[in-house]
């Protein structure tokens, strides 16, 4: 895994020959460009994954849940990359993800 | 092993000895052959390398950036409107690193329709960051491919061996075919420090602010300059190895000349012949033909020049609403050099039409009884 790195380099001369990312989205948070924030209703979700499939970014990341004894994972947002874009409500065969407006 | 060959296949054969690995290409005339020999080297497995056929340009070029981010050495070929078509794409894999080498020949634009030769396909793609070799014969294009790919892989940029069409495309000529073996020792197996692993994961081209954006750009014209004295050494080895040699410009007759012919690719080939005639009726006239026209050679050009009682620039394309390519530069590369001499610039043979020796020496003969430049251009034979 690339390491968890912040632009370190100081100039031309000890810098990568290209755009090459070394890690760095893990400190580079993009997730405050959202607008809008997914919220899943757990109730009405069916655990298809679905939105997990669509999300370009990806930020729903699947962790380990026992919701019954056929599931044992859920979708989560990552709300530090979410970017808001409303893909996975549409996409969300029970519409059971909300877009609620974020409030600074 | 000598072997009649057309310029075409000297791209073809010059791809194989490289051991390109991945070749994604799109037929249109008059590259057609290239692709037409590379794919069926690829299927009787002479060649271990994976084909791509692809719908267009755009995808040709494309498919070259993933196979040559993923390390593997990719090699393509087009033409005129086909390169027209990368054009987005050659930013890219500029802007990327990636040395990829790529073969074009010389074909005028449309409308109107034509397939025959004019540079200025490859001119229009001069500030993409490719570098730009301009060959003079069919060994030379051979000998260019295998020597494109060891300086692209050091610098971390792509090169474009780039040939008249027909004139050289479809014209057959001896070229030694070096053994593979002697390739081998000079083209070695490319290591590339960054490049798509998924064991070891980077995201490549993201977004890049201001605050670095300017750096990389800074970068890639370091890579261009560096290139200058990379491609004189890798020549030199060249020699050494094979017995020929290639640096960034040719020169001939050109010890003693008063007046220097400045051309490239075959109105160079032709112009040997015109000096050596004038030469006989005791003319001081020397030939220099640029070579690499990027990066462009302005030092070995101003030591070249310097001292020379007159100069003309005889480009095969026409920057519309300027001059000529090939003399846009010299004149800019000479501009602050002090007593530099006058410098004649003149358009020929757009669109395939023959440049022979007559019309060089008509060319030759303005220069000897012009004291000093009296048009900003002169269009040799147009039908006024
Ligand atoms: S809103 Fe867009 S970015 Fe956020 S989780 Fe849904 S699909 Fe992904
Ligand atoms: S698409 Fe909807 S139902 Fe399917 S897992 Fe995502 S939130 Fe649940």
């Amino acid at each position: 895994m690339a390491d968890e790195k912040e632009i370190k380099w100081t100039g031309v001369k000890d810098m990568p020959p290209m755009a090459v990312s070394l890690g760095s989205m893990r400190v580079n948070k993009t997730g405050n460009w959202r607008n809008l924030r997914p919220v899943i209703d757990y109730e009405k979700c069916i655990y298809c994954f679905i939105c997990w499939k669509f999300c370009p970014e990806p930020s729903i990341d699947i962790e380990a849940a026992q919701i019954s004894e056929r599931v044992d994972k859920k979708p989560v947002i990552n709300l530090n990359y979410c970017k808001g874009c409303g893909i996975c409500a549409e996409e969300c065969p029970v519409k059971c993800i909300e877009m609620v407006k974020e409030e600074i | 092993m000598r072997s009649v060959i057309m310029g075409n296949h000297a791209l073809s054969y010059g791809a194989k000895l490289s051991r390109a690995q991945v070749i994604a290409a799109y037929p249109i005339t008059p590259q057609t052959e290239v692709v037409e020999l590379l794919s069926q080297l690829c299927a009787n497995g002479d060649m271990k390398a994976k084909f791509i056929k692809v719908e267009s340009e755009h995808s040709a070029m494309a498919a070259s950036m993933g196979a040559s981010a993923t390390g593997a050495r990719a090699f393509t070929a087009t033409s005129s409107q086909g390169l027209a078509l990368m054009h987005e794409v050659l930013h890219w894999a500029a802007g990327a690193r990636l040395p990829i080498v790529m073969g074009n020949i010389n074909r005028a634009f449309g409308p109107p329709w034509s397939i025959w030769t004019e540079q200025n396909d490859s001119i229009a793609q001069r500030d993409t960051g490719w570098l730009q070799i301009y060959a003079s014969s069919n060994q030379e294009v051979l000998d260019s491919i295998i020597q494109s790919y060891k300086v692209a892989e050091k610098i971390s940029l792509p090169i474009m061996v780039i040939l008249d069409a027909f004139v050289l495309s479809h014209t057959y000529e001896v070229v030694d075919i070096p053994e593979q073996s002697i390739v081998d020792k000079y083209l070695p197996p490319l290591e590339m420090e960054y490049k798509l692993d998924w064991k070891n994961p980077h995201a490549f081209g993201g977004l890049t602010k201001p605050d670095w954006y300017y750096e990389l750009r800074y970068q890639i014209e370091e890579a261009q300059e560096q290139a200058k004295k990379l491609i004189v050494d890798t020549g030199k080895e060249f020699k050494e190895m094979f017995g020929r040699e290639y640096g960034l410009v040719e020169e001939y007759k050109m010890d003693d000349a008063e007046i220097v012919l400045i051309s490239s690719s075959t109105i160079a080939s032709t112009l040997h012949v015109v000096i050596d005639e004038l030469r006989e009726q005791g003319k001081k006239v020397g030939l220099l033909r640029i070579r690499v026209f990027r990066p462009f050679p302005s030092e070995e050009l101003r030591k070249i020049l310097k001292g020379r009682k007159k100069v003309a620039v005889i480009d095969r394309n026409i920057s519309f609403g300027h001059e000529g390519a090939f003399f846009t530069e010299t004149k800019a590369a000479l501009f602050n050099e002090k007593d530099h001499p006058p410098i004649f610039g003149f358009i020929a043979g757009l669109g395939g039409r023959d440049v022979t020796p007559d019309v060089l020496k008509d060319i030759f003969n303005i220069v000897e009884t012009t004291e000093w430049p009296e048009k900003d251009i002169y269009w040799i034979g147009v039908k006024l």
